[in-house]
């Protein structure tokens, strides 16, 4: 892992962040002020994990309080139920992964702890606070401390790379250009991108906008960061990738990761914990070992993509003979 | 493109923009003859104004000194009694008299005044006392025809 | 469709049409809601009026030599029966001042900064980087949607203005340098009879209250088009459509409120 400051240009003004001796940073920010009234500091976020959390299970461990607290939640779009009474508890600085098939629900959870969609029954806690969909100052202030990755990106397209990642910060900081040019750097550094800083989103390719939209989603240093479906579609470099940084971020800064995706293989390798959906409900949940060693059928349909187990094969129909008018 | 180009393009934008209502106020409106002077007002009763409007021109030798304030009717006189702004700058004798003109041949009426030969000048709130009223086409014709017909009887009777 | 189904399908429509002005009113309310944050941050403004407005010169002074050159040579043609060929001038100014200049203007920005607007909104939305926006806390009507606004409402009448000018100077060139036609009656008829307050400034008024309807409706319909491709082209077509039938409504109103004698 590089060292902070490695191959980067002398800094204009004194940097702060080269007087402050971070352990295996990737990203290094000085502690300063921010525009979030709470008085919530980013330093707070650059203490690596304890080794007494990192050992055990990422869920509700006795007396550590949770990061995310998804409390006996259903919700249904329109008519068609989509979660039905979930409890969940995310831990801080775990990696966990939520995996399931197509339409179980797991794009809605992120939805629900971020405030997009308001939950019908149930409640959604982010460190203590309720996530309140009325209130819109209070979510932004939430918001704010939440970092989310969307599929696809979701780069502004107007923008070049570099106000791409700048743009949370010129937002929400009241820091002068210097200070966020360094940061900017720093961030597009940690996901290998320092490079393509000057270029518009139209001449970067898929995997390497998602890299960017990485550096964007912790421009800030957030206590949480939200990946919607990380590795779809990637090449297996750029799969290798995204992992890699995935860990290595959530590891670096301390933040808890919830990743959304349905790739187990990739999900195996860099999460603490795991939960698996389906329909709406979780029906199994645990380390990436306790998982591969469930007898649970749905569970190893799933992780060995069986093609046919509790998730039947054929869609539901009435026997071919019938149809074919054969009499056996 | 950078910061600076941008706002300059745009101030290049409203600049034109500018212009072009600046163009259209003095050189394709009135705003040049606009004047904010003060002006004074006199009054003037007439039997028949014709086509005349609030805000037509007082012309005095063709020049324009004023507008029309308002037209009321005068249920008492049964005149029409027309209310005129005149630009401070200008003065005229009290044997003034206001004609209602048209400009061109089919054009819009205005009120011409004709000076007269008097030293004492007509002071803010006079009344014209000379007026000749609009020329109405009908009245025009008819008399006309009048005076044609009264013609002829007399001339036949003449000729016999 | 059976015909008693008929009376239904209208009657949902109806309650439907009704429904999206409803939805249109209090997005048009929360839209001037935000104005004042996007005028704290005017270079997001700025950048909007160079897109909109500079963007649009090129039509519109196209456009505006046109009409200003067509009305010439056709009003040459009727006037000089009648002998008032001299009031050529008068005719051009009036007409663009008072009705074209605004209405032609809005319709070429309905057609062009109308729909880029409509595109680029209904292709963040699709993109996701409205979503993204919200996730960062930060409001995109503020940040995204009221610069355009701003933008738009400002454009229109220095596009307008423009317009009209550029008519009449092609009105002159042909008037005065082709047909020879006398410049001193061109341009005094005109100073004579087009009026500051009541001419120019009531098409100044057409050309704001034009420019807020269209850049509204294509904000609106750019910001609740579906999040496809086919939706964002449906989305610029319906705001082409929609700007030009309620410019053109509202110039009948403003015209009725402004020119028709007291």
């Amino acid at each position: 892992m590089p060292g902070a400051g490695a191959g980067l240009p002398a800094p204009k003004a004194a940097s702060p962040c080269a007087t402050i001796a971070r352990p295996r940073t990737a990203l290094c920010l000085a502690p300063q002020q921010t525009r979030s009234p709470e008085g919530f500091s980013l330093s707070q976020a650059l203490v690596p994990p304890s080794p007494a959390a990192a050992a055990g299970a990422a869920g509700a461990a006795a007396g550590e309080q949770a990061l995310v607290s998804i409390e006996g939640v259903s919700f249904a779009y329109d008519s068609r139920p989509v979660l039905t009474d979930v409890s969940l508890k995310f831990a801080r600085g775990k990696l966990i992964a939520i995996m399931g098939n197509s339409g179980c629900g797991k794009t809605t959870l992120l939805r629900l702890i971020g405030g997009v969609v308001t939950p019908q029954s149930g409640r959604v806690l982010f460190s203590g606070v309720h996530v309140d969909t009325g209130d819109l100052k209070a979510l932004y202030a939430l918001r704010r401390r939440m970092g989310m990755l969307f599929q696809f990106g979701a780069l502004f397209t107007d923008l070049s790379v570099y106000d791409n990642v700048a743009f949370p910060l010129r937002e929400h900081t009241s820091l002068d250009e210097d200070m966020i040019r360094d940061i900017v750097l720093l961030k597009l550094e940690a996901v290998g991108l320092r490079g393509a800083a000057p270029l518009r989103i139209g001449e970067i390719s898929g995997g390497m906008a998602r890299r960017v939209a990485l550096a964007r989603a912790v421009a800030l240093d957030p206590e949480i960061i939200l990946y919607d479906e990380p590795f779809t579609g990637l090449d297996p470099i750029a799969l290798g990738i995204t992992a890699n940084l995935i860990r290595r971020l959530n590891d670096a800064t301390g933040a808890t990761s919830l990743i959304v995706s349905h790739d187990v293989t990739e999900c195996f390798q860099i999460c603490d914990y795991a939960y698996l959906l389906s329909s709406g409900r979780v029906v199994a949940h645990g380390t990436p070992q306790e998982l591969q060693e469930s007898t649970d059928p749905e569970v190893r349909q799933f992780i060995r993509g069986e093609p046919d187990g509790p998730v039947r094969f054929h869609y539901p129909s009435p026997p071919i003979a019938q149809e074919l008018g054969i009499n056996p | 493109m950078s910061k600076k180009q941008t706002e300059t393009l745009v101030g290049g934008f409203v600049l034109l923009g500018l212009l072009a209502i600046l163009f259209l106020a003095l050189k394709a409106a009135n705003l040049a003859s606009f004047s904010f002077d003060s002006t004074y007002t006199l009054q003037a009763r007439f039997d028949e104004i014709g086509g005349l409007k609030v805000q037509a021109p007082v012309k005095s030798a063709g020049v324009t000194v004023g507008r029309i304030a308002s037209i009321t009717f005068d249920n008492k006189t049964f005149q029409a009694l027309v209310t005129l702004q005149i630009d401070q700058h200008y003065q005229f004798p009290t044997d003034t008299s206001a004609k209602i003109l048209t400009a061109g041949l089919l054009g819009d009426r205005y009120l011409g005044l004709e000076a007269g030969g008097d030293d004492k000048n007509l002071k803010p709130g006079d009344t014209i006392k000379m007026v000749q009223s609009a020329i109405v086409l009908e009245s025009l014709i008819s008399s006309f025809l009048y005076n044609k017909a009264a013609e002829s009887p007399k001339d036949a009777g003449a000729k016999k | 469709m059976t015909l008693l189904a008929f009376p239904g399908l209208v009657g949902r429509r109806c309650l439907a049409l009704l429904a999206a002005l409803g939805h249109a009113t209090l997005f048009f309310v929360d839209l001037l809601r935000h104005l004042p944050g996007a005028l704290r941050r005017p270079y997001l403004c700025i950048v909007q009026v160079h897109a909109i407005g500079n963007r649009s010169l090129s039509i519109i002074g196209a456009s505006g030599a046109a009409v200003g050159l067509v009305l010439a040579l056709q009003g040459y043609m009727t006037l000089s029966r009648y002998g008032q060929s001299d009031s050529l001038g008068l005719l051009v100014a009036v007409a663009l001042v008072r009705e074209l200049g605004p209405v032609l203007t809005a319709l070429l920005f309905a057609g062009r900064a109308g729909t880029s607007l409509t595109a680029e909104i209904g292709l963040m939305k699709s993109g996701e980087q409205l979503a993204a926006m919200e996730m960062m806390a930060v409001d995109p009507r503020v940040r995204v949607l009221a610069p355009r606004f701003v933008a738009g409402i400002f454009c229109m009448p220095v596009l307008g203005a423009i317009f009209s000018v550029v008519g009449i100077l092609a009105a002159y060139v042909i008037g005065v340098l082709m047909i020879g036609l006398d410049p001193g009656q061109f341009w005094s008829q005109m100073q004579d009879g087009v009026d500051v307050v009541k001419d120019v400034g009531n098409g100044v008024v057409k050309t704001v209250v034009f420019g807020v309807a269209a850049t509204f409706i294509a904000l609106y319909i750019g910001y609740e088009s579906q999040a496809t491709p086919e939706g964002v082209a449906l989305a610029t077509t319906r705001t082409v459509v929609v700007s030009s039938l309620v410019v053109l409504f509202l110039d009948f109103i403003l015209t009725a409120l402004m020119f028709t004698a007291p």
